[in-house]
């Protein structure tokens, strides 16, 4: 054991600094993959051949690929392609798109919970597919869905800590960095572990008040 | 043009034909009631005339539009396309057993949905509106509760109400008593009789008996996709000529409420 007080309380700012980072990243993919998801979905069960299949490929793809291997592939892949993107939208997109697929099959599932007869309701008196999808179905297939996507939010979050490999000051690299200047391991990462602890506690808050907010359905 | 217009109506599941030829109509102002066996197909029926099941073969023609398919030029026909669909049911009312209220709603919310949404009326009319036809089924003191917490009786009522919303040339009810208590049926028969009154055209797929006998102008008996026998309550219900009517009217009817 080396945990030492003052390099814990000297670490907390540089840390801090880092758990911005990570907190910024995870909130832009949090809410693009759910934008993903949510289309991923309605995709997924338009009943059109072609945007299912697409939906299909996409999810079987980006759920076979380990995370890591599809950070490192667009970090240092793509410049090759003469693609030169930014770290940070680099990892954006890397942890959007991952976590698209997997709110994509929860959405769906989510759309196929909801009793057939709300469609049929919606459709008799004049809405269109996409109109009663949006304003009937879709809300009540949120609802539903909304723990396991509290899920996956927070395995985003901390999902979030491979960005370091592609040189993102994030939280973990935070720690990283003061373990290597002062030569101890314990104190630091004792302070990260905090902080996505913390991080992680107001996403769950969040969750749990949506869903009593939503408890009517 | 009559509301609704029946033409040689075919349909069936895979390889098992529902319906067998059904030819009718239905006058504006009147009441038909369709009875039968259960499997008879008089449902499937029902939601063919708005669309919601496909048939093969037929014309079908609902408040002046043609549902499913177009109608025959030169031989040919066309499936009438979705967005027309969506269109000609604005004018086609449907309840169904099953209510299929909207639960994330309130009972006003589910009666100003479609108006607000569909026919983009203000949302102050719709409600205004929204309220005057909770008030017409009974329910002034409900417009803000949830389905969750009204009987089912109410909530079919606010079915009614819902569909009634889009001002429907046309209503048809899907065995709306079918899912609901015993004690609770009469409210809602009390509300499709005051509609009948008010002169809605009707089509009421039932197992009511005595629905049909007090509030129909007509009674449809269908039995294997066909129908069978049609008529004045009175004679279809009191004296049925077929032997398939007479056998099936022995098995729903107890003894007792039998009319000479």
């Amino acid at each position: 054991m080396d945990f030492e007080w003052p390099i814990f309380v000297a670490a907390l700012p540089a840390l801090a600094r880092g758990a911005a980072t990570t907190a910024e990243l995870a909130a832009v993919s949090i809410l693009l993959g759910l934008v993903i998801g949510v289309f991923g979905g309605l995709a997924r069960v338009s009943g059109m051949r072609v945007l299912n299949v697409a939906a299909i490929a996409y999810t079987t793809l980006m759920r076979g690929i380990p995370l890591l291997v599809t950070l490192l592939f667009l970090c240092y892949g793509l410049p090759s392609l003469g693609l030169l993107l930014e770290a940070k939208t680099v990892a954006i997109i890397a942890l959007s798109v991952t976590n698209g697929a997997y709110v994509t099959e929860i959405v769906r599932a989510g759309i196929l919970s909801v009793d057939r007869g709300q469609m049929r309701a919606a459709r008799s008196l004049g809405m269109g597919w996409a109109l009663a999808m949006r304003r009937i179905v879709l809300p009540q297939a949120l609802r539903r869905v909304l723990p396991p996507i509290g899920n996956e939010a927070i395995t985003l979050l901390k999902n979030t800590a491979l960005v370091s490999v592609i040189a993102i000051p994030d939280l973990l690299r935070a720690g990283t960095d003061v373990m290597t200047w002062q030569a101890n391991t314990f104190s630091p990462f004792a302070g990260v572990a905090l902080m996505y602890l913390m991080m992680t506690l107001p996403l769950v808050a969040l969750v749990a008040r949506l869903e009593a907010k939503w408890r009517v359905a | 043009m009559k509301p609704v217009i029946v033409r040689n109506l075919h349909k069936s599941y895979g390889s098992t034909p529902v319906l067998r030829g059904v030819d009718m109509e239905v006058a504006r102002g009147e009441v038909v009631c369709v009875i039968g066996p259960s499997g008879s197909g008089k449902s499937t029926l029902l939601q063919c005339l708005n669309g919601l099941e496909p048939f093969e073969h037929g014309e079908v023609i609902v408040a002046g539009q043609h549902v499913g398919w177009g109608p025959e030029r030169g031989g040919a026909r066309r499936r009438v396309p979705e967005r027309e669909m969506t269109l000609a049911r604005r004018r086609i009312g449907i309840v169904f057993q099953q209510f299929n209220l909207f639960p994330h709603m309130t009972a006003l919310g589910n009666v100003t949905e479609a108006p607000v949404q569909v026919l983009r009326q203000q949302r102050e009319a719709a409600e205004a509106g929204g309220r005057e036809l909770l008030a017409r089924v009974g329910l002034a003191h409900k417009v803000d509760a949830y389905p969750a917490d009204l009987s089912g009786g109410q909530q079919q009522r606010v079915a009614i109400a819902r569909a009634l919303a889009m001002n429907p040339e046309v209503m048809l009810f899907d065995e709306v008593t079918s899912a609901l208590d015993p004690e609770l049926v009469g409210e809602v028969l009390a509300v499709m009789r005051r509609l009948a009154e008010d002169g809605m055209t009707m089509l009421v797929v039932t197992h009511e008996m005595g629905f049909a006998r007090e509030a129909a102008d007509r009674v449809i008996f269908m039995d294997g996709g066909v129908i069978v026998e049609q008529g004045p309550p009175e004679e279809v219900l009191g004296r049925p000529r077929e032997e398939r009517t007479r056998s099936f009217l022995g098995r729903v009817l107890r003894p007792e409420t039998v009319t000479a």
